[in-house]
């Protein structure tokens, strides 16, 4: 049952999107809405199946690794696959609306759309170095084309921009990974573990493959991409996109770090990656703090935010596991929640420039609400799913006697308040400007699905406990030291 | 012998490519810069792959196939964009857009 | 009544707030009688449960509400008889504020943003008062941050902008380092429950200098809400807020939940003896007889009345946490019962300075002259409540002045009587000349902006609150000690420490 719902996992938003390619108009509307729909009905066999047995696997097709193609879903991949499951829904949600009055732009977008979720999903159940670059640049040709669907010049220049850095990072990974295969003849990245030792050519791999990875997630200073990227395209990308896409990427430097790189002693290079996302964190969050226009605003806060995900290399620990997968969860839902309630903001201002929202409460309130609440959550602040990662973090920090870094996530959240109070504030100024010729009716649904993930990313700050327990033990790389 | 050969001679199609994906400022060009580098690693895959004796192994052979397959699709799409940017700025290269520029995005 | 209503009375009373927010951020602007019903039933609804808890309390029962957060943090809401001192005045003073405020505000925009935010305000200062841990205290103590911020900027207009980000400033630095003595106090101690007399003595002999660093950080963390001198600007800052804001929020909810979440870490967390062991009893007295002057002084200096009320504030707020720091019993009931009586003497000072602006457009302390005549309520109320402020008999401000006194005395700390005989001098410095202008004074020939006929008072829903809240202040100090008075109850709580 639950091997199945992983096949479907994958498949059938692939299926779908043939169909919907093919079908286009109303019926393509109609076979995503009921693939995203079943996609949390997926998860639910395996969630059950992940909780009592750790994890589950299955070979399609009854093809053994290395030629066949292996799915395996652990705790923290059913963690991620469930955010795919419920901001990829809410998402959809959003533009069932906000596609209606664009049905050029609509008929490529679901095709693309549920290619992107098969991508995601398929990078979450893969363990095979190989399988996690086709699905990477699945994912990557639909984001870069939905970034593009936007139209306009600005939209296909970041899209452009995106594309090339996207190929560049993925033949660096596809490089590092041919060489690791050279070096151990295996690409399981759990098998790895036992086979890597520290040549200069597993080395010299490893840091390809990190580098790839650390730009097609975007971190500082490889982020150059993602603010215009993500803030030009249309709302729900935007939201996948910073919730998922740049998340996506990162996990599976986290599979090979934490699992393929446990034997290997790692503690320089962490070190390294801490300094980039504590410069991501100081960064992101200034630049965002400097932004005059919100959708940009939000993108810059995904470079910072992105930061504290970076934080689990140098305070590698048992505590650091929950705490980055706690952050990647709450800022997920936050960020989605703000991509969308920003996108409505733009549409039914006509403007997102920051001094021209004024009187946002009157007109806007659901989003102006969803915002607030989401910023809540990106600034730390309780109760929110993301001050309990933040806690957790700066409870590690403690215990390995960290105060840099500490002190690093706390002038973050400083900042972060800074930026999102610079914000709410601009909706909420009596002053108020009129761009009638631009704005366009934003549909109830397509605010309360920014609402819903706005409430969720609250919410987790509630329900720490099941979640804890669908992420089970720690990868074997963090589980030695500390 | 004839492997070390194959190495360097993937190692030097990689480097150019980085060199040219850097420098160019045409897209046409850093794109053709692009499937320099993704020849450089199917000629390493290959390389590697090759078995100076006995049988080649299958599975570099499998993923060069579906490596060319996603290279192919991935240029045939960045030339596709590559048209649509040049329709609409009139450019074929990546200019820094003043940040206040209107942007999309509010669908 | 099944045991699980019965424990999670602590968390109805937290929710009679919380939901009231709720129904009214869905409701909408235009919905006014809906929001007015919801406004007044969820306070009353509120005070009928904080009654029947009172009356548990103080038959020695205990309420306690546990979910766990994390392994090894729990969200906590507990009831003990210092937790309903202060929901009980929050209570009361929300009930008349609400009503207050819906005359207050009366015709203008955005009503439905101001009580959905005043009641989320509320619930968080019942999180706050209610909080059995450390970590819930902070949960609670952040989201009145967060929720005060919109009632702060509500007037939309350039200076409240200001103001919003000078009090984001001070309180999201304060709850920076709060946050960094939380995590380092979990780290040494766990996270533990609050307990009369503290739950750190055995760490003492060890971790002397975490301690006094942990110590520290709280203190500062929650010093930025109880205006401490010098985190104390934004709060004069702050007064570009509607009056009920002021009232209620600035000189009750969240100055005090400063002040009391340093009772907390004083009495529940590191307990009293270890507090003065660590010198951090002599730090807070120090601060709070600087405070005590300084706010003082300050407000002898300004001009407008909500200023003068707002230093006064810094000053008077420091009275609780300088006897807390006194460290003995009667000088521990006099910080204590102050946390009610400043709250109602203030309230009624803020809800004067309100009438008197919302009906003549009076905003400056030299533009009272006469309107003792034109609004005699007012006049006498504000009389009261100055006075009471002075520590004037039978004003409820002289048990507290009374019981500071004698507990520097039993403490052997004498020059601390020399700073409550000069702040007393200085309160008269202040508040006397503008009751002489009020009744002394003769009238202008017109007021700056008048709303209301000549031939009436203030509206009715800004006159009944006034007077209620300066009647409340006479009477806690005629009946004092009556066994249902703050000062019996304090006497109750006290009794558990000392």
């Amino acid at each position: 049952m639950a091997e199945q719902a992983m096949i479907l996992l994958v498949f059938l938003p692939l299926l779908a999107a043939c169909l919907a390619f093919v079908l286009a108009g109303t019926p393509a509307r109609v076979i995503a809405g009921i693939t995203m729909a079943a996609l949390p009905a997926l998860m639910l066999p395996i969630t059950v199946d992940v909780i009592d047995q750790g994890e589950i696997a299955h070979s399609l097709g009854g093809h053994a690794a290395p030629l066949g193609i292996r799915l395996v879903a652990d705790g923290s991949g059913a963690l991620m696959l469930w955010l795919v499951a419920i901001i990829g829904s809410l998402a959809s949600l959003h533009a069932w609306f906000s596609f209606r009055d664009q049905p050029d732009a609509e008929g490529t977008f679901w095709p693309l759309w549920l290619i992107l979720i098969a991508g995601l999903n398929g990078m979450f159940l893969s363990c095979d170095l190989f399988n996690l670059y086709v699905a990477m640049e699945l994912v990557t040709l639909s984001a870069v084309a939905l970034v593009a669907l936007a139209g306009g010049p600005v939209a296909l220049s970041a899209a452009m921009r995106y594309l090339l850095l996207a190929m560049l990072a993925s033949l660096a990974y596809l490089l590092g990974v041919v060489l690791i295969y050279n070096a151990t003849g295996t690409m399981d990245f759990r098998l790895l573990a036992a086979d890597l030792e520290a040549t200069p050519e597993v080395i010299i791999s490893l840091v390809l493959i990190t580098v790839g990875l650390l730009l097609k997630t975007a971190i500082f200073p490889l982020h150059v991409w993602l603010p215009r990227a993500h803030a030009s395209a249309p709302g729900p990308v935007s939201a996948v996109l910073s919730a998922l896409v740049v998340k996506a990427s990162l996990f599976v430097l986290y599979r090979i770090w934490f699992w393929s790189g446990a034997e290997l002693d790692l503690a320089p290079a962490e070190w390294v990656l801490g300094l980039a996302g504590a410069g991501a964190i100081i960064y992101g969050s200034l630049a965002a703090l400097v932004q005059s226009r919100l959708k940009l605003l939000v993108a810059y806060s995904t470079v910072a935010q992105l930061g504290y995900l970076m934080m689990i290399f140098p305070l590698a620990s048992l505590l650091a596991w929950p705490a980055a997968n706690y952050q990647i969860m709450a800022h997920a839902l936050a960020k989605a929640a703000l991509f969308l309630a920003a996108a409505n903001i733009l549409r039914g201002q006509g403007t997102d420039r920051l001094q021209e929202l004024g009187g946002l409460d009157r007109r806007q309130p659901i989003d102006l609400f969803a915002f607030g609440i989401a910023g809540v959550s990106i600034m730390g602040l309780p109760p929110s799913g993301g001050f309990l990662a933040k806690w957790m973090f700066l409870e590690t920090a403690w215990a390995q006697a960290a105060w840099g870094w500490l002190a690093v996530m706390v002038i973050g959240s400083l900042l972060a308040a800074a930026y999102i109070f610079r914000a709410l504030a601009g909706m909420l100024t009596s002053r108020q400007t009129e761009f009638q010729a631009r704005i366009r009716p934003v549909h109830r649904a397509m605010s309360l699905s920014a609402l819903a993930l706005a409430l969720l990313a609250l919410a987790s700050g509630f329900a720490s406990s099941p979640i804890l327990e669908l992420l089970g033990l720690e990868p074997p790389g963090l589980s030695v030291d500390s | 012998m004839q492997a070390e050969i194959y190495v360097a001679a993937s190692a030097a199609v990689f480097g150019t490519g980085v060199y040219g994906l850097i420098l160019a400022r045409h897209i046409l060009r850093k794109l053709l810069a692009l499937n320099l580098m993704g020849g450089g690693v199917f000629l390493l895959l290959i390389t590697l792959g090759g078995g100076a004796d006995g049988p080649p192994d299958p599975i570099p052979q499998a993923m060069v196939l579906t490596g060319i397959v996603i290279a192919v699709s991935a240029t045939a799409f960045a030339l596709a964009m590559l048209v649509r940017l040049y329709q609409e700025t009139g450019r074929a290269t990546l200019e820094l857009e003043d940040d206040d520029q209107e942007g999309g995005g509010d669908g | 009544m099944g045991t699980l209503a019965w424990h999670s009375m602590p968390l109805l009373i937290l929710l009679t707030s919380l939901v009231t927010g709720i129904v009214i951020f869905i409701a909408g602007e235009q919905r006014v009688m809906l929001r007015t019903v919801m406004n007044l039933a969820g306070a009353l609804a509120k005070l009928v449960l904080v009654g029947i808890m009172l009356i548990a309390v103080a038959a020695g029962h205990e309420f306690e509400f546990r979910v766990p957060l994390m392994p090894g943090l729990d969200l906590l809401l507990r009831v003990d008889a210092l937790t309903m001192l202060f929901t009980t005045l929050s209570a009361i003073l929300w009930l008349l504020t609400t009503i207050y405020a819906i005359g207050y505000l009366e015709g203008t925009e955005n009503r439905a943003r101001f009580f959905g935010f005043f009641s989320l305000c509320v619930a968080a200062t019942m999180g706050v008062a209610g909080a059995g841990n450390l970590f819930t205290f902070f949960i609670f103590y952040e989201l009145l941050t967060l929720a005060t911020w919109p009632l702060v900027v509500h007037r939309g207009t350039p200076e409240a902008f200001a103001a919003g980000r000078s009090y984001l400033r001070y309180t999201l630095f304060g709850s920076a380092v709060f946050l960094v003595g939380l995590v380092w106090l979990n780290g040494l101690a766990g996270s533990q429950d609050f307990v009369a007399g503290g739950y750190l003595a055995h760490l003492a002999a060890d971790h002397r200098p975490a301690l006094i660093g942990i110590g520290l950080l709280l203190l500062v963390g929650m010093g930025v809400k109880a205006s401490l001198v010098p985190l104390h600007p934004w709060l004069p800052r702050a007064m570009v807020a509607p009056a009920p804001v002021s009232a209620l929020l600035h000189a009750v909810a969240v100055v005090k939940a400063g002040a009391f979440g340093i009772v907390r870490v004083y009495y529940d967390i590191y307990g009293i003896d270890l507090a003065g062991s660590l010198h951090l009893t002599t730090v807070l007295a120090v601060a709070a007889a600087f405070t005590i002057l300084y706010g003082s002084i300050r407000a002898l200096a300004q001009t407008a009345i909500k200023q003068r009320l707002a230093f006064s504030t810094v000053s008077q707020v420091s009275y609780i946490l300088l006897g807390v720091a006194l460290a003995s019993p009667m000088a521990a009931i006099g910080g204590l019962v102050h946390l009610v009586h400043q709250g109602v003497m203030k309230i009624t000072l803020f809800f004067c300075a309100g009438n008197w602006g919302e009906t003549l457009g009076v905003h400056q302390i030299r533009e009272l002259d006469g309107t003792g005549k034109r609004l005699p309520w007012t006049g006498i109320s504000f009389t009261i409540g100055a006075l009471g402020m002075m520590g004037l008999p039978p004003v409820a401000g002289f048990v507290t002045k009374w019981h500071l006194g004698a507990g520097a005395v039993q403490a052997n700390q004498y020059w601390v009587i020399g700073v409550l005989v000069a702040s007393t001098v200085l309160n008269a410095m202040y508040f006397l000349p503008m009751i002489y202008r009020i009744w002394f004074r003769p009238p202008p020939e017109t007021w700056p902006e008048e709303s209301v006929p000549a031939d009436h008072q203030t509206r009715l829903a800004l006159l009944v609150p006034t007077v209620l809240v300066a009647a409340m202040a006479v009477s806690i100090g005629v009946l004092a000690s009556h066994p249902a008075s703050p000062l019996s109850w304090v006497q109750l709580i006290i009794s558990e420490y000392y």
